[in-house]
């Protein structure tokens, strides 16, 4: 760090820091000192209502976005909710999301192209009744056979024995492989209807891949190749051994915040608003979007701006009941006995007090004499 | 792969004792008003910490550069 950088260490952050670096030494010390007092007072004073800023800065967006818009993610076949039903899912933290998907990005030599799309077909889940040619019922012995198809096995990269293994596993009966055909004996004693039941289960058995991933596409962005699915299951496809496990990434925020922590549920939450508004032209400053995204993840989990989100974590009763179903919130807190110190905003404005925001901030303490 | 390896997990380190007690003071404030974490988190690796102590997360920011943020390990 240049000598003349030294007295701003503390007042300037690393960003810009590391654009004064390339200042000249003769100018330095002067736009130094300008760049500090220009960032003194851009900063925001203390009691600015900040959140009621966010929430404008945000809905004010919302309103100019496109309704119901879908986007294809590259390629034709695939559905990602974008705009603002998308921003909603977000915002409110639902768990389960209308389109799950994940971008899975491959270590070298395969993002260059090298068997991508042999990966990706090991990826689908597959069932055992997707591969099934023919089923033929033996009521007399309890037995169900199942011929097959050699064609569609081979595409999924399904192996007889592992076929068998899976298919053993999910019942509770006799399996025997020959060839193409597999055998099923339930026990002598079973009832009819059993038997009919055994051919639904096995045609849930799951033959090959990842469960949950639905669907698999190989796409091609800039430089490499990178499989999208539709479905998704991170902790499971983070183990494979051919992902690239640092860039790999899923739209489904309680499974980040599962798999790889609130710090990396609360970034992909930052990315994902940032995408939607990206892709309708619009621009929102991201400190406002940091925000909320601090906002939903203060708890250790993932809360939504919705009354059983973030507004349940609110302390004061009033402040509760002035969003949503206030009835509730009264009447519960009549029964708990609760206090309301009216320390935050809504409460006062409800009693027709001055609120602590801005210049109804500072308070006049006064010393006890001893 | 370790979670923590992750583009999109930022650095999680244990705070000291008395940097706990620098923080509490700068800001005046008490333990139970720091933002939490879950003592589960996949976030904190093999980090040896316990109900009560705090972590400093080190997150790229845009606006910034580099920000710290402070958070509580609580159990549930």
């Amino acid at each position: 760090m240049k000598p003349e950088l030294k007295a701003y260490a503390d007042r300037l952050n690393k960003k810009l820091l590391a654009q004064l670096e390339e200042v000249p030494s003769s100018k330095l010390a002067k736009v130094s000192k300008i760049v500090a007092e220009e960032l003194e007072t851009a900063q925001v004073d203390a009691g600015e209502a900040v959140g009621l800023i966010c929430a404008e800065s945000i809905g004010e967006q919302g309103t100019q976005m496109t309704l119901d818009t879908f986007h294809f993610a590259g390629v034709a076949e695939m559905n990602v909710t974008m705009g603002l039903p998308r921003l909603i899912e977000i915002l409110d933290g639902r768990k389960l999301i209308k389109t799950p998907m994940m971008e899975i990005f491959l270590k070298s030599p395969y993002n260059k192209g090298k068997d991508v799309r042999e990966l990706a077909r090991k990826l689908k889940a597959t069932k055992v009744g997707d591969l099934v040619k023919e089923y033929s019922m033996n009521i007399a012995e309890l037995k169900l056979q199942l011929t097959m198809d050699e064609d569609k096995m081979k595409t999924w990269g399904v192996t007889p024995a592992a076929l068998s293994k899976a298919i053993s596993k999910g019942v509770k009966a006799k399996v025997k492989m020959d060839g193409n055909v597999v055998e099923v004996k339930l026990k002598d004693d079973s009832d009819l209807s059993a038997l009919y039941a055994l051919r639904g289960t096995i045609n849930e058995i799951q033959a090959a891949g990842i469960k949950g991933i639905s669907q698999v596409l190989t796409v091609e962005r800039g430089e490499e190749f990178l499989i999208i699915t539709s479905g998704t299951n991170l902790k499971k496809v983070l183990e494979l051994e051919f992902v690239d496990g640092e860039r790999t990434t899923t739209n489904d925020l309680y499974e980040i915040a599962k798999v790889l922590g609130i710090e990396a549920a609360r970034q992909a939450i930052i990315n994902e608003v940032d995408r939607v508004i990206d892709a309708q032209g619009l621009s929102i400053d991201t400190r406002h979007v940091l925000l909320v995204a601090d906002t939903m993840t203060v708890s250790g989990s993932i809360k939504g701006i919705t009354r059983y989100g973030v507004v349940s974590e609110k302390s004061s009763v009033l402040a509760r009941a002035s969003f949503e179903t206030p009835i509730k919130h009264l009447i519960n807190a009549t029964l708990a006995g609760e206090r309301d110190p009216l320390n935050s905003v809504v409460e006062n404005v409800m009693l027709n007090q001055l609120i602590p925001v801005g210049t109804g901030l500072p308070k006049l303490n006064m010393e006890k004499k001893k | 792969m370790e979670p923590t390896k992750h583009a999109i997990v930022p650095k999680h380190t244990k705070v000291s004792d008395k940097e706990k007690q620098d923080l509490l003071d700068t800001y005046g404030i008490t333990l139970r008003e720091l933002p939490r974490i879950l003592i589960k988190d996949p976030g904190l690796g093999k980090l040896d910490v316990k109900e009560g102590d705090v972590v400093k997360v080190a997150r790229t920011s845009p606006t910034a550069g580099e920000s710290f943020f402070f958070r509580r390990v609580v159990a549930t």
